[in-house]
């Protein structure tokens, strides 16, 4: 299994050039790629354009959405920006894409939050069929386009996995239940006849040092505030201390995960070499 | 203490073991708190007879609040087998350790440690309306059981769905003390009844009689009092009372109600216990979750600060797990309400079928707890298969004859040993298998995946490595992914076909390398792809149409998807040449030496698009009812039957659409039904795909419930896959009777890399061939 590491993006407040620097001292470490997360009412960078920005500035990493909210998003202009950026950055665009959990995101757009899983599945092979579509350009690096994940933990999520995309990422969990989705999209896969197996990704908060815990905290239970009750339980899985970190990247390995993006829930520049001190 | 200050009055409706429970447990946590207890009924009175706790539930209650459960515990009864009576047989599971316990003593219990700690008990009283909660406490717990007044007059809030079970049932007590929880199955002229019987006490034990509605009304008791209603039960069960009466404590036979709730708060209202939720009595844990329901809101009051916050992670906590015990409960109803199904099984399959029925206990469990009962029944299974009787069973104890019965477990002229005799078996899943004649070393399918590198449907080295490399597995069969009848037939370009003579040539050389490597017999799966061909191969999909396919045959003239090619609807000419095609197929098939058709009547595919209403909206005798959307399918299983002889023939079939107003797990029942007069040998079960738009629910055994219905239902031996990959989990499935093969098809790294490395393969084989 691989480490990712993610940027400050969703963290309010941050400066663009922290973006920026961060994405550069990332593609130092050990990290084999970039995650964003994408939430559009409040003080967050695009996903897709902070990737641009990281690509211009990395040569190595992987670039990926963790997730890209595609039903508010018009289908052809989404596969135009997510080719673009595959071209841009030399075929390091990984897309993560799911429903979203958040109705203010749909109020806040206009998009219809009742139709959003059939939606997706439309949009999914649709963005395959614009990639290909020499109308509209860029082509995308990568034969065929980015490759594609999935997101979400619902049953219709794992037939989507396997019909339309190259693979599965979780949102959240401890590595148990990681275990149990993984092998929900391999029996789907199987089950759809498709070739190999799927990618499985998957994403985690940190903030490590005893001066970032607080802030960190006060972070999780800020951004699931949505969630109502469950912010506490979410947050309570923060990871805090490099030994946290190691044995929750051990158990996801150990459950089969391909890529574990772990996310910042404080942006300085110092949790980057914190966090590539203790998986190193 | 954080809640003290906002909390201070707390109204608990219902004196049944989650309110006192609850109020003892709120009262210890904050003696501060002035908390009442309303109850209807007398202090004395109440209903029914024993519960039964698990050991697991123990622990928790001993941490919750020791005094109460040193009590509880000294009046338990603990017992750890489970009888089963079934077929004048008696057959005992040991190892699950059970307590049983009164619930007047229960009670007894809760209510004095209750009136110690100074809750208040206000008894004969009634909770009648909103008058009587709203505005009199600060909290307000609602655990006035499955009837609970408080649910309704919210239930635009808590959105209660109430289900009844189909089948009645009477909870009763008897002096015939048991030492086992005892199941009871008995046949009777009007159908059938069974027991659930358990002791706890020194004295009594419990005695719930269930049937189906239909056998209750024909044995009269739908129009029986009391008294008469009990002379039946005890005739009818005279020799396992031993001579004891039956007592009624006010008991009536009615349905069991399932009882959930969308949300389980409301302000400062919360449920608890069976008014938020119930669980069928045949897993017994109703008042266990009542319970845990208690020590639950407890722990949350105490923890969180807010009330409303401290009933929303009550909520949380309880919800899923309450919800999952309820699922294993549905599960295990459903079973009891279909008991008909399995009344078939030799004892021993029976009794494993009836333990492993919430999908809980797992093969390695139960040897785990009673390593003899799991011997004796690896034993009795290895038996059958040499006597010719069914282990497999379903399909041969109609009493017809195993010469064509798909379960026939013998090959012709092998002889008996006599089963006492034997005193070591294998586990299930490695017993041989006989389909047709066919000697399979065990009942494990390994199923190729999928690769799509076919040209022009002639296989290469590649594809040949992989399968002789299957041939290694271990698995009694090898089976190819689906391999096309025709040009047409194929869903991608590159699909491996059977219908040129080099076609035929290549699977010889399969057949030779696999012979070579081992005794795994070579299954091969004939398709066509119906309106599902012309894709594109799977690496980035399914069913993404070629830029410039070949023209797609259907029922009718409906595309796959939204702006997929539209199928041409197949006239009789259409019909006839698909129909050669596979008799075509399967003659090269024949003289390529494959051990095995396996003809694809599912997922969607031209047979498969025939079977169901989604795809088939054909007005003449080809569409319609079931006969009329079977026809087609039949007439070339018919014409692939003859021209394979006396050869194992199987079909894949799906047990549901996963859509609405599509196929369902009856009429797939039905289906199966007939393709086994038609001379099919087993039925693989497959889901979904008929569509795009099926609501999938996948996961380890996915497939399995609709095996069990399958081979039950129609009594015809089945193939299940859904990501078995465990033996472990194909075990249980032979052993219980839910499945006669198993198919695996393991996705992992492993696979990927043999795929991708064929060099590798090539190599090795190259090894062992010289
Ligand atoms: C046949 C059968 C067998 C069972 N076997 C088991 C078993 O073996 N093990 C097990 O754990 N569970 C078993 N149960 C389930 C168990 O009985 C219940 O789940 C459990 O009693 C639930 O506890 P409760 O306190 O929520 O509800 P109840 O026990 O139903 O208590 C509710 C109380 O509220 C009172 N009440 C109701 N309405 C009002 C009102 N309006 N005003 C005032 N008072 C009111 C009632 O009189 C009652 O005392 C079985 C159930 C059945 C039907």
């Amino acid at each position: 299994m691989r480490v990712g590491i993610g940027l400050p993006t969703a963290i309010s407040a941050v400066p663009g050039s922290l973006v920026v620097e961060w994405a550069r001292r990332a593609e130092e470490g050990p990290f084999s790629s970039l995650g964003v997360v994408d939430r559009i009412a409040c003080d967050s960078y695009d996903p897709l354009v902070a990737l641009a920005a990281a690509a211009a500035v990395t040569r190595r990493v992987l670039l990926c959405t963790m997730v890209v909210i595609a039903p508010l998003r018009n289908t052809v202009l989404l596969a135009r920006e997510a080719a673009s950026l595959d071209a841009l950055s030399g075929g390091r665009l990984v897309l993560g894409v799911a429903v979203g959990a958040r109705q203010v995101d749909y109020d806040a757009t206009g998009a219809d939050f009742r139709e959003r899983g059939a939606r997706l599945s439309g949009q999914l092979a649709a963005l395959r069929a614009a990639w290909e579509d020499e109308r509209i350009g860029p082509r995308p690096a990568q034969a065929g386009g980015p490759r594609l994940l999935v997101g979400g933990t619902g049953n219709d999520v794992f037939g989507r996995v396997a019909r339309y995309a190259d693979g599965y990422v979780m949102g959240g969990g401890p590595p148990r239940l990681f275990a149990r989705m993984a092998d929900k999209a391999r029996a789907a896969w199987a089950d759809h006849g498709r070739p190999g197996r799927p990618l499985l990704w998957a994403q985690a908060y940190f903030a490590l040092g005893d001066d970032a815990v607080d802030a960190g905290m006060r972070y999780m239970r800020d951004y699931y505030a949505f969630t109502g009750p469950y912010a506490e339980r979410i947050a309570a899985g923060l990871l805090t201390t490099p030994q946290a970190v190691r044995q929750f990247v051990q158990g996801y390995a150990e459950a089969g995960c391909d890529e574990l993006v772990l996310l910042p829930a404080v942006a300085h520049l110092d949790q980057v070499e914190r966090l590539a001190d203790a998986v190193a | 203490m954080p809640w003290r200050d906002r909390v201070r009055r707390v109204l608990i409706a219902g004196g049944g073991p989650a309110g006192l429970y609850c109020g003892l447990l709120l009262k210890k946590a904050n003696p501060a708190l002035d908390i009442t207890i309303v109850e209807r009924n007398p202090a004395g009175a109440t209903y029914g007879w024993g519960v039964v706790f698990s050991d697991r539930t123990l622990a928790e209650f001993r941490e919750a609040d020791y005094p109460t459960y040193r009590e509880i515990t000294d009046r338990f009864v603990v017992w750890d087998a489970i009888d089963i009576l079934y077929g004048g047989e008696r057959r005992r599971c040991g190892g699950h350790v059970i307590a049983g316990i009164a619930r007047r003593a229960l009670l007894d219990i809760l209510q004095q440690a209750c009136d110690a700690r100074g809750v208040r008990l206000r008894f004969q009283t009634e909770i009648a309306g909103p008058a009587d909660w709203e505005g009199v406490a600060d909290l307000v717990i609602a655990a006035d059981g499955v009837n609970s007044v408080i649910r309704r007059a919210y239930a635009r809030v808590f959105q209660p769905s109430l289900r009844e079970g189909k089948a009645k049932y009477i909870w009763l007590g008897t002096r015939r003390v048991l030492g086992a929880f005892t199941f009871i199955f008995r046949e009777t002229p009007f159908g059938l009844f069974q027991v659930h019987a358990y002791p706890y006490d020194g004295a009594t034990s419990t005695f719930i009689v269930e049937c189906a509605e239909e056998t209750w009304r024909r044995a009269g008791l739908d129009v029986a009092d009391e008294a008469t209603s009990l002379a039946f039960c005890e005739s009818l069960f005279a020799e396992e009372l031993g001579g004891q009466r039956l007592m009624s404590n006010n008991s009536k036979w009615i349905n069991f109600a399932t009882v959930k709730n969308n949300a389980w708060r409301h302000g400062n209202v919360v449920l608890l216990g069976d008014a938020a939720h119930t669980a069928h009595f045949s897993i017994g844990s109703g008042t266990k979750l009542a319970m845990e329901d208690a020590i639950a809101l407890t722990r949350a009051c105490e923890q969180y600060p807010d009330l409303e916050q401290a009933l929303a992670m009550y909520q949380m906590e309880r919800k899923p797990a309450v919800e999952a015990f309820q699922e294993a409960a549905r599960a295990s109803r459903t079973d009891f309400e279909n008991m008909r199904r399995y009344t078939g099984l030799p004892p021993g399959q029976f009794a494993c079928h009836l333990l492993t029925r919430s999908g809980r206990i797992s093969y390695d469990d139960l040897r785990l707890r009673d390593p003899l009962f799991v011997d004796g029944l690896d034993r009795e299974l290895a038996a059958a298969v040499g006597t010719g009787r069914a282990a497999g069973g379903a399909a041969d104890r109609s009493g017809a004859s195993d010469a064509t019965g798909p379960s026939g477990q013998r090959a012709a002229g092998e002889p008996a040993p006599p089963p006492s005799r034997l005193e070591v078996a294998p586990p299930p899943a490695f017993l041989p298998f006989v389909l047709r004649g066919l000697r399979l070393e065990n009942r494990i399918i390994r199923r190729a995946r999928p690769v799509f590198a076919a040209r022009d449907g002639l296989i290469g080295g590649e594809e040949l490595a992989r399968l002789a490399a299957l041939a290694t597995s271990g698995a009694g069969v090898v089976m190819t992914a689906p391999v096309a009848v025709s040009a047409d037939g194929r869903i991608t370009p590159g699909d491996p076909g059977m219908y040129r003579d080099d076609h035929a040539a290549a699977w010889a050389a399969v057949v030779r390398a696999v012979r070579g490597r081992s005794t795994a017999r070579i299954a091969i799966t004939l398709n066509h792809a119906g309106r599902r061909g012309a894709a594109r191969p799977r690496a980035e999909g399914l069913d993404r149409p070629l830029r410039d396919g070949w023209p797609l045959l259907g029922p009718s003239p409906l595309p796959y998807a939204p702006g997929h090619p539209v199928p041409r609807a197949m006239g009789r000419t259409d019909m006839d040449r698909a129909r050669d095609d596979f008799v075509r197929a399967a003659r090269q098939a024949h003289d390529a030496g494959v051990d095995a058709l396996h003809l694809h009547c599912g997922h969607g595919y031209l047979l498969g698009s025939f079977l169901s209403p989604l795809a088939n909206r054909r007005t003449d005798e080809y569409g319609g009812r079931l006969q009329n959307r079977m026809r087609f399918p039949l007439e070339v299983l018919d014409a692939v039957r003859a021209a394979w002889a006396d050869r194992p023939l199987t079909v894949a079939l799906n047990a549901t659409d996963w859509e609405r107003r599509g196929i369902d797990v009856e009429e797939a029942a039905e289906m199966a039904r007939v393709l086994k007069t038609h001379g099919c040998d087993a039925v693989e079960v497959l889901a979904g795909q008929t569509t795009p738009d099926s609501r999938p629910a996948y996961g380890r055994g996915f497939l399995t419930p609709y095996g069990d219905v399958i081979r039950n239902e129609a009594r015809v031996a089945t193939m299940v896959g859904g990501h078995l990959t465990r033996t472990g989990e194909m075990h249980i499935l032979i052993a219980a009777g839910r499945a006669d093969l198993c198919i695996t098809e393991p996705v992992l790294s492993e696979d990927v890399e043999r795929a991708t490395d064929p060099p590798f393969s090539l190599s090795l084989l190259r090894l062992r061939s010289h």
